[in-house]
């Protein structure tokens, strides 16, 4: 039967839909395959969600090789929460793709582009599925090297510094995982997740597992652009194209939020790594100083996509804070925002590629007076940062509220109250850009200016909407970010 | 049948669909969605709907009781009759805004928890705010920014208060409130802001007179109205009340009677008015309530007429000041008629509407043994007609020809004045028609010869000292100062002291004071600014660096720590 194989039919449609791009040279039909792919992959992610719910994990042995010798998928609540995250936004965003990316790039790099589109797919899908720490890695690298080359097509020249300098940095990033599970493989021979955490626990403290966690720790630390190692993604973000900007905030840093979590609680466990190695503290000290260093800097940028940028690496500070609580609430509420924020942040992006697409640019001149020239484009920005800012029925209101309840759990009010006056700087960086479009008149210069096109905005009100609505009815981001918060601490509690 | 329905959800959805028709649809389609809201509220049965599981919290949207009802059913005749009035407007932004604000003003008088009555109390601030900067001048600016910083402070005491109210109690449910301390308290200073209570007032005879002619009509049906409600719903026989009510009472007349423009005349009124429910509210007896919700609902019609009123001489005259107006009776001789029932609905007359309301609570009050109120609510009334009925009437419409010549108000203005009108009088001469509505059952007669010979002795002679007195009582050109003054005034007094405050120092420790701040501003920027060091375009090496610090400082910690 089809439905055993869907673990691996969800990375290999699309990898094998990727070179068949390439060959596809006409019309929008390398567009069609790809979105195709990601919406199977969608459908996969759902059902496999809804199993996974209601009968338990889903292990799945490539090639018929048995764990722990074989590279075994294992999708249980927490991964396929992710995935259900990672290939719903990306499906939403394939729609937003062919317009845009026509604009930006033209036709002829079109199928090139779609294939490097499916390569980060499979990548990001590849690296959340697997339960195989080297596997995790090779798929690490996919996607890695095609999201180069997504920057890279940018219409700016500067996309190529900014592609090459991602590149250096997330080489370090991948090499430090590899290390890392080098020495793991050193010293228990095994490369299996569950096996690795049963093998593990003998070693205690032996330095070399320390040094192990160390390197896995700053390798996916880099990946999920922490504080202050988030110095890559700004440029990679302003200067991409703006669907690849909607697709790697929803998704990139998701991931390797994701396989952060994984090491730390599937690998190591929680009590190695909050009751010897106390690692929640130091990740909460950078997450806290990240959310207002960085916010702080969005509110000076004159440039909306460098802006939300900013905003995602404070973004990921709530997530970071989150998790290093180690309870169920904290972890849960990481995972909510993880949900949550890929869709504040790809309904922003995708409204500011609106802007880019009838404007020009993303610079924050170039939003005046756009509120009365592209009224509904400016009024899911609005709403997205509505969302951003946490405001009660929209899903980041959920969010905030859950990292606050968990902060309040283990009696952290101070960082609770930090937490509230710090959505304070986010009014502000949205208002920055809200102001002009509302307030101030066009430049006189500038020609007719009509609202952007139907299939951009039908994309960028989907998400929208679905801002709302998980901001509403909460059953699925909240219940599924419970259910995988209680499977990986199966008990533990600091 | 459609008890699923919320009408403020039917009334916001719909109010988003707005901005997609033409001028002829819309105008079309507002009424409609309008009347069936009304419809909606009518149709309603008791009970509760609307309930759903929000993050782990029980929510109650539709809580549908008596007194829920009463205030509903006056917010969806009101919007019937604010549609009416406005439907020549062209600016969607101001039908959608006003069409917000009354569905979130529904939303808090069905809200059955304090949550969801948080959210629709913060959209009502945040949408009524474009009906004052629709204007779109400089002062109705300023006005809303005024508006908007008041009510968000309002906004974060009630929510404080909530989430305090949560810890100390567990419950969320919006019933009276037990006195718990600090909750106790947050929560009430959110509702009286909202009410009006001096001196947390001055936003709204700020606002209300700067608000487009149409905004004002809405504006002084609503926000204090719902306060009332929460009030009446969660603090009855507060005895702080009693006295914040009774000051209202007079504050709002006594500075009515120093007002030059209509509109800010007619607010000061709102926050007189209100005084009186208010002080039922602090009574907390059940013919008190009573007065207050009945008041609220007679109230909400008649100062809506007289804001028409006055917005229709605005609409017609672009003039807004006693000073200025005059003589225009002869030339808009139906807005008069119908702005003087108004007037003698405010002023309690018999066979009016305000009459067997206001009367009401000022029996409570005497029934309740309190003299001292029963006078100071008595004196307010007799101001009410002496500036209402009486200087407002005559310096607009009769007195001293101005010149102006003003053709009468459109047909849309006069019908839905005309609806408020008859209503004045429909309630005034057939009071059981309200009565039945009420919370508990009445037990009252308005019209017993006690009650009409005062009232008329009270009239006749505030109208014998008014033409007495007629050369003093008219409006002037001057600015009187309220409690407004300390955040429009003091504020940037208290700065330019500062300054001079400073000035004594020698120059040395000025500058280098200031040199401490530049150099704290600049700090700010060389790590935070545009081209600072946390917003460098350009920072391999730094990651790098940072990269291997990490490491080099987990690894020397944990190694030696581990060994």
């Amino acid at each position: 039967m089809i439905s055993e194989h869907l673990p691996v039919l969800q990375v290999v449609v699309p990898l094998i839909a990727a070179p068949i791009c390439i060959l596809l040279r006409r019309d929008d039909t390398a567009w069609g395959l790809a979105t195709l792919a990601t919406w199977i992959s969608f459908i996969i992610a759902g059902s496999m969600f809804v199993e996974v719910q209601s009968a338990g994990a889903l292990s799945y042995a490539l090639g018929s090789w048995p764990a722990p010798w074989g590279i075994q998928y294992l999708v249980d609540p927490l991964n396929a929460f992710v995935l259900l995250v990672v290939s719903g936004v990306s499906a939403v965003v394939m729609l937003f793709a062919r317009d845009s990316i026509l604009d930006e790039l033209g036709r002829e790099r079109e199928n090139l582009f779609y294939c490097a589109y499916l390569l980060v797919f499979a990548g990001l899908l590849g690296v959340t599925i697997t339960h195989d720490a080297f596997n995790l890695f090779v798929f690490l690298e996919i996607s890695s090297l095609a999201t180069y080359v997504l920057i890279a097509a940018g219409r700016d020249r500067r996309a190529l510094v900014a592609s090459f300098q991602y590149l250096i940095i997330g080489t370090i990033g991948a090499t430090f995982i590899v290390l890392g599970v080098g020495f793991l493989y050193a010293m228990t021979g095994t490369l299996n997740m569950a096996d690795l955490a049963d093998r593990v626990r003998a070693y205690d403290t032996n330095p070399a597992i320390i040094v192990a966690y160390a390197f896995l720790v700053i390798g996916a630390t880099i990946k999920l652009a922490l504080f202050p190692l988030h110095l890559w993604l700004p440029n990679a973000y302003t200067f991409a194209p703006s669907m690849v900007s909607a697709f790697l905030a929803a998704t990139a840093t998701k991931v390797g939020f994701y396989v952060l979590m994984r090491f730390v609680f599937t690998v190591f466990g929680p009590e190695f790594s909050f009751d010897t190695l106390s690692v929640g503290l130091p990740l909460a000290i950078l997450a806290i100083v990240g959310i207002f260093a960085t916010s702080i800097v969005a509110i000076f940028q004159n440039d909306v996509k460098r802006m939300l940028a900013y905003s995602s690496v404070a973004q990921i500070g709530y997530m970071v804070l989150g998790m290093s609580l180690a309870t169920t609430t904290g972890v849960a509420a990481g995972l909510i925002h993880l949900f949550n924020h890929s869709l504040i942040k790809a309904a922003l992006f995708c409204s500011v590629g609106c802007i880019v697409y009838r404007l020009g640019s993303s610079h924050i001149n170039s939003f005046a007076g756009a509120g009365r020239r592209m009224p509904w484009t400016m009024a899911a920005f609005c709403a997205g940062g509505v969302s951003l800012i946490g405001l009660p029925m929209t899903a980041g209101f959920i969010s905030k509220w859950y990292i606050i309840l968990a902060l309040l759990e283990r009696g952290w009010w101070p960082i609770a109250v930090l937490l509230v006056v710090s959505s304070i700087l986010a009014v502000i960086y949205i208002w920055r850009a809200v102001e002009p479009a509302y307030f101030r008149e066009p430049p006189a210069d500038a020609g007719p200016v009509s609202e952007a096109p139907l299939v951009l905005l039908t994309a960028t009100w989907i998400l929208v909407f679905a801002n709302i609505w998980f901001g509403i009815e909460t059953s699925l981001n909240v219940g599924g970010a419970f259910a995988a918060a209680e499977s990986l601490l199966s008990g533990y509690a600091p | 049948m459609l008890g699923w329905l919320h009408p403020s959800l039917l009334l916001i959805l719909g109010a988003l669909l707005i901005p997609l028709f033409s001028e002829r649809g819309r105008q079309v389609y507002s009424l409609a969605l309008s009347v069936a809201v009304l419809g909606l509220i009518i149709s309603l049965p008791q009970g509760t709907f609307g309930t759903f599981q929000f993050l782990h919290l029980e929510l109650v949207t539709g809580r549908v009781d008596a007194l829920s009802l009463v205030f509903a059913h006056v917010f969806g005749i009101m919007l019937v009759i604010g549609t009416i009035y406005s439907v020549h407007v062209k600016e969607p932004l101001q039908h959608v805004a006003a069409y917000i604000y009354a569905g979130s003003a529904l939303g808090v008088v069905f809200a059955g928890d304090l949550v969801s009555l948080y959210v629709f109390w913060e959209l009502m601030a945040f949408s009524s705010v474009w009906l004052i900067w629709a204007r779109g001048d400089r002062r109705s600016w300023g006005a809303g920014w005024r508006y908007i910083l008041v009510h968000g402070a309002g906004g974060v005491l009630l929510l404080t208060g909530i989430i305090l109210y949560y810890v100390d109690t567990g419950s969320l449910a919006f019933d009276v409130l037990q006195d718990t301390g600090p909750a106790f308290v947050l929560i009430l200073l959110g509702f009286m802001i909202n009410a009006a209570v001096p001196p947390l007032h001055a936003w709204l005879s700020d606002a209300y007179p700067e608000a487009t002619v149409t905004g004002a009509v809405f504006l002084s049906a609503f926000t204090t109205k719902t306060a009332v409600y929460t009030l009446i719903r969660g603090y009855p026989g507060t005895e702080l009340l009693v006295w914040f009510g009774a000051v209202m009472t007079i504050y709002g007349v006594v500075y009515a009677g120093l007002a030059n423009d209509i509109r800010r005349l007619l607010s000061y009124h709102i926050i007189s008015q209100v005084g009186y429910m208010v002080a039922g509210v602090g009574i907390g007896t059940a013919i008190a309530l009573n007065g207050s919700a009945s008041h609220a609902f007679t109230h909400i019609l008649y100062k809506a007429l007289l804001f028409m009123g006055a917005g229709a001489v605005i609409h017609m005259t672009g003039r807004s000041k006693l000073t200025e107006l005059g003589g225009i009776y002869k030339y808009m001789p139906m807005t008069f008629l119908l702005y003087m029932v108004g007037a003698f609905s405010i002023s309690a007359f018999p066979l009016f509407s305000g009459f067997v309301s206001k009367t009401m609570v000022i029996e409570a009050a005497v029934a309740d043994g309190r003299m001292a109120i029963w006078m100071m609510l008595t004196l307010a009334s007799a101001g009410t007609f002496l500036s209402v009925g009486l200087k407002l009437a005559y310096f607009t419409f009769l007195g001293q020809e101005s010149g102006l010549r003003p053709r009468e108000a459109p047909g849309n203005m006069l019908v839905a004045m005309a609806i408020a009108a008859f209503l004045c009088v429909f309630i005034g001469v057939y009071p059981a028609w309200l009565y039945m509505m009420l919370p508990a059952p009445v037990d009252y007669h308005a019209y017993t010869a006690k009650h009409v010979l005062w009232e008329l002795q009270l009239l006749l002679f505030t109208g014998l000292g008014f033409f007495m007195l007629l050369k003093h009582v008219g409006g002037k050109r001057k600015i009187s100062l309220d409690t407004d003054w300390v955040y429009r005034r003091l504020g940037p007094m208290l700065i330019r002291g500062l300054m001079i405050a400073v000035r004594p120092f020698p120059t040395h420790v000025r500058t280098r004071t200031l040199l401490h701040l530049e150099r704290f501003v600049d700090r700010v920027f060389h790590y935070h600014g545009p081209d600072s060091i946390l917003a460098r375009s350009h920072p391999t090496g730094t990651v790098a660096f940072w990269v291997v610090a990490l490491l080099m400082v987990y690894l020397l910690f944990y190694l030696i720590y581990a060994g």
